[in-house]
C-alpha cells in the first residue's frame, strides 16, 4: 500500500516539475522578454510539445496507478481496513481428492450470482483414459472429456464400460491466477488488474465489453455475461476472502479437494503448505509461459 | 434446402463435437461477423491509400485517373472502420475509455490512437490539401448548399497563388511519405491483435501482421479497380486502359507476394506441426472447406492469380474488351477471397476449443446484431458513403485540377 502512495507521490512530484520547466519557465521567460516574432520559435514549440506529452504520459502513469488501488477497495466488495499488500491468496487442487460431486461449481453458481447456461467461474472435467485395445501397440486408449453442465449435478455413468478404462479422474477448474497472466495484459482500458493480494480482478464498472481477455485465456475460464455485458471470471470469492471466510467452492467441497490459503501468514502446518510439502504439482498449459499459481497434484498429461 | 432457410432465419442450437471449455459452449462465437468486417474495411483503407501513394510518392502517372478516388475510398470506408468494432461492445458507451485511459500493453488500446492519426493526421489533410485549390475554385462557380459546402471545407483558406498551391503540393507529398508507413501501421496492428493471441494456435503466428499487411494491400487495390470500373461504367465512359494495365501489374505482384507468404505460414504449420495440430487440420478440411479451400485458396488467391498472370504474359496479345473483363472478375474474386480469409482468421480461430479437444459448429443467423442483415448493411455503409463522396468530389461537371498540374507547376522553375 505504503509502495502504492510512494509511486504516486513520485509521478506527482515528477509531473510538477515537468510542468515547471516545460511550460511556466519558458512561456514565462518568454513572453517577458522576447518580442512577438521570436516568442515562439521552432526550439520553444518543439519543447513545449514536448513537455505536454510527458506530462501527459505522466498523468496517465499516476492515474493509472491510482486507479488500481481504488478498484481494489472500491469495487471489488472488500470492506474498510482490508489492506491487499498483507495477504497473498492461492488455491490449489488435488485431484486424487476430487469425486466430481458438482457442489463447488453449484456453490459458485450461487454465490456469485452467475447467469445461467453455458457460463461457469469454476467446474469440473471428467477424464476417462481408456486401455488399448489388445495387440495394437499403443500406450493408451483413447481419452474422454466430458463436463455436463459445468458438472454441477454430477456426472452420467460412463458410456465406456467399466472393464475397458485405464484411469478415470476429476479435474476441478477455475481460474488459474497467472503470474503473466494474458487477459490483463490485453484487456484495452485496464478493467481486469492484478491485485497486490494474488487475485485477478474485473471492474464491471469499466470493463467495455469488447471480449479480448476472453478470447486471451488459455484455460477458457472468462465469459462473457449475458445481463452485465461485461467479462466474468472467478474471483476467488473476493467478497468472501476479504472477510476471513473461504471461497464458496472451497467451503462445501465435501473431501478437500481444493486447498485455498494465504501464503503470506500460513504457518508450516496450514493446508496450503502441507500441500505443496506432500505433492509433486503441475500447472496447465506450462509451455505458453503463463506461469498459473493455481498448481494441481495427481493430474495426467492429457489435461489441458 | 428447406432446413438452410429455416436456419436463416430461426437461431440454431450450437453443435459441438469432442470436448469444449463449458464457457465457450455459447450459441455463437464471441467475434462474430462484425469482427470479420473490421480488419476487411481497415484492409481496404490501407490497401486504397497505398494505392494513392503509388501516385503521389511513386509518381506513376498511369494511375492518376485513380488517384482522387483511391483517397475517396480509403477515406470513406476508413469513416466506417471503427462502426461494426462500436456496435460488437458490450458497452459501446464506454468506448471512450479506449482513448481516456488505455491500457498501453494491450494491442486492442492503441487503435483509438492509431486511427485516429490515420484519419485525422493523415487521410484527412491530404485530402484537404489535394482538393484545396479546388475547392476554393468550387465555391465560387457552384450555387446554392453544394458551394456552401465547398466553402465551408476550405475553411477560409482562399490563397490560391502559385507559392500557396506549391506548398499545398509539398504538404501532400509529405503526408503521403508519412501515410505509406502509417497505413501499414493501422493494418499490421490489426494483424498483430490476432497475431498476440497466444492462447489460440490458429491466431498467435508472427507472420500475422504481415499477412494483414499484404491481404490489405491486394484487397485495397483490387476494390480500387472495382470502384473504378464501376464508376466508369455509370458514368458510360471508356475506361482507361492504360491505368487498369498498371492497376493490374501492381495487383499482381501484391498478390503474389500475400499468396507466397500464405503459403509460408502454412507450411510451417504443416511442417512443425505443434500441439493442436490436429484440431488444426480438421478444422481446415470440414469446417472451413468452403471459406478456405475454395473462398480464400481456389477463388480468391489462385484464379485471379492466373487470370491475372495471364494478363501479363499475353495481355498486350489480348483485346481491350477481354481485358477488362478479366480484371474485372480478378478484382470481384479477390475482395471475396479477402473477405474469406478474414472470415477463416476470424471465425476459423473460434471454431475450435482452447482445450484442443473439440470443435464447434456455428451458423450464422440473419436478423440480430451479429447477424446477415447487420453485416450487410455495415458494408454498404461505406459505399453509400463513396457514392456521396464521389458526388462531391469527383463531380463530372465541375472542373478539377489534375494531379499532374500540380506536380508540374510545383517543378517548374519560380513556381
Amino acid at each position: 500500500m505504503r509502495r502504492f502512495q510512494n509511486s504516486v507521490a513520485a509521478d506527482v512530484r515528477r509531473l510538477k516539475l515537468l510542468w515547471k520547466q516545460s511550460f511556466l519557465t519558458s512561456a514565462a521567460t518568454v513572453l517577458k522578454e522576447a518580442p512577438l516574432r521570436e516568442r515562439f520559435t521552432r526550439r520553444s514549440v518543439l519543447g513545449n510539445i514536448t513537455g505536454a506529452i510527458a506530462g501527459l504520459l505522466s498523468l496517465s502513469a499516476a492515474r493509472s496507478v491510482k486507479a488500481a488501488v481504488q478498484k481494489v477497495f472500491v469495487t471489488a466488495g472488500a470492506p474498510k481496513g482490508y489492506d491487499p499488500a498483507q495477504h497473498k491468496w492461492v488455491m490449489a487442487i488435488d485431484a486424487n481428492r476430487c469425486i466430481g460431486c458438482g457442489l463447488c461449481a453449484e456453490a459458485c453458481k450461487k454465490e456469485n450470482r452467475v447467469p445461467e447456461g453455458p457460463f461457469y467461474r469454476t467446474w469440473i472435467e471428467r477424464y476417462l483414459i481408456t486401455k488399448p485395445k489388445p495387440g495394437s501397440g499403443e500406450l493408451r486408449g483413447e481419452t474422454l472429456v466430458d463436463c455436463p453442465n459445468g458438472g454441477m449435478r454430477g456426472f452420467p455413468v460412463p458410456s465406456v464400460p467399466k472393464e475397458e478404462i485405464q484411469h478415470s479422474f476429476f479435474v476441478p477448474k477455475l481460474c488459474n491466477l497467472c503470474e503473466h497472466s494474458p487477459c490483463v495484459q490485453v484487456c484495452p482500458v485496464g478493467a481486469t488488474f492484478d491485485a497486490p493480494d494474488g487475485a485477478v480482478l474485473i471492474d464491471p464498472s469499466y470493463c467495455i465489453g469488447c471480449g479480448f481477455c476472453i478470447q486471451a485465456c488459455p484455460y477458457g475460464c472468462r465469459f462473457m455475461n449475458p445481463t452485465t455485458h461485461t467479462a466474468e471470471k472467478c474471483t476467488l470469492c473476493y467478497h468472501r476472502i476479504t472477510r476471513g471466510l473461504l471461497p464458496s467452492c472451497v467451503e462445501v467441497c465435501p473431501t478437500q479437494a481444493r486447498i485455498f490459503g494465504d501464503l503470506k501468514t500460513a504457518g508450516p502446518d496450514a493446508p496450503i503448505r502441507q500441500f505443496y510439502q506432500n505433492n509433486r504439482v503441475q500447472a496447465l498449459k506450462p509451455h505458453l509461459g503463463t506461469e498459473p499459481r493455481v498448481l494441481y497434484a495427481g493430474i495426467d498429461k492429457e489435461v489441458r | 434446402m428447406t432446413n438452410d432457410v429455416t436456419n436463416m432465419v430461426v437461431e440454431v442450437m450450437p453443435h459441438f463435437e469432442g470436448y469444449v471449455y463449458p464457457n465457450e459452449a455459447t450459441h455463437q462465437p464471441l467475434w462474430s461477423v462484425l469482427i470479420v468486417l473490421y480488419p476487411y474495411i481497415t484492409g481496404l483503407v490501407a490497401g486504397a491509400f497505398i494505392m494513392a501513394s503509388l501516385v503521389r510518392v511513386f509518381k506513376v502517372q498511369a494511375l492518376e485517373p485513380v488517384y482522387r478516388l483511391s483517397l475517396l475510398t480509403a477515406f470513406s470506408f476508413l469513416l466506417c472502420a471503427p462502426l461494426p468494432l462500436l456496435l460488437h461492445l458490450g458497452h459501446p458507451e464506454r468506448c471512450y475509455q479506449v482513448m481516456m485511459t488505455p491500457h498501453l500493453t494491450s494491442p486492442m488500446a492503441i487503435f483509438g490512437f492509431v486511427y485516429a492519426w490515420y484519419l485525422m493526421a493523415v487521410l484527412l489533410l491530404e485530402l484537404w490539401f489535394d482538393y484545396r485549390r479546388d475547392l476554393v475554385e468550387w465555391g465560387k462557380i457552384t450555387p446554392g448548399f453544394k458551394g456552401l459546402l465547398y466553402r465551408l471545407f476550405a475553411v477560409g483558406v482562399t490563397d490560391v497563388s502559385e507559392p500557396a498551391v506549391k506548398l499545398d503540393v509539398r504538404i501532400g507529398y509529405v503526408l503521403s511519405v508519412v501515410g505509406i508507413p502509417s497505413a501499414f501501421l493501422l493494418h499490421g496492428y490489426v494483424g498483430f491483435i490476432f497475431g498476440s493471441v497466444k492462447a489460440n494456435p490458429w491466431w498467435g503466428n508472427v507472420l500475422m501482421p504481415i499477412i494483414f499487411i499484404m491481404s490489405a494491400m491486394v484487397s485495397g487495390i483490387a476494390l480500387c479497380v472495382f470502384n473504378y470500373m464501376v464508376l466508369m461504367w455509370v458514368r458510360q465512359k471508356p475506361v482507361g486502359m492504360k491505368c487498369l494495365d498498371t492497376m493490374g501489374m501492381f495487383l499482381f505482384y501484391a498478390l503474389v507476394v500475400d499468396a507466397a507468404i500464405e503459403a509460408l505460414d502454412w507450411v510451417h504449420r504443416i511442417y512443425s506441426a505443434e500441439e493442436g495440430f490436429a484440431v488444426l487440420q480438421y478444422m481446415a478440411r470440414e469446417k472451413l472447406f468452403y471459406t478456405l479451400s475454395l473462398g480464400q485458396t481456389l477463388f480468391g488467391t489462385l484464379v485471379p492469380l492466373i487470370l491475372l498472370g495471364l494478363l501479363q504474359l499475353v495481355g498486350g496479345r489480348m483485346p481491350e474488351w477481354l481485358r477488362r473483363r478479366m480484371y474485372f472478375v480478378s478484382s470481384v474474386l479477390i475482395l471475396i477471397g479477402v473477405l474469406a480469409m478474414r472470415w477463416n482468421v476470424v471465425i476459423g480461430g473460434q471454431f475450435f476449443s482452447k482445450s484442443l479437444r473439440g470443435v464447434m459448429s456455428y451458423k450464422m443467423e440473419f436478423a440480430g446484431m451479429e447477424g446477415w442483415f447487420m453485416g450487410a448493411i455495415l458494408f454498404s455503409l461505406p459505399f453509400v458513403t463513396l457514392v456521396a463522396l464521389v458526388k462531391l468530389f469527383l463531380s463530372e461537371r465541375l472542373p478539377a485540377t489534375p494531379h499532374e498540374d500540380f506536380t508540374a507547376k510545383s517543378a517548374a522553375p519560380n513556381g
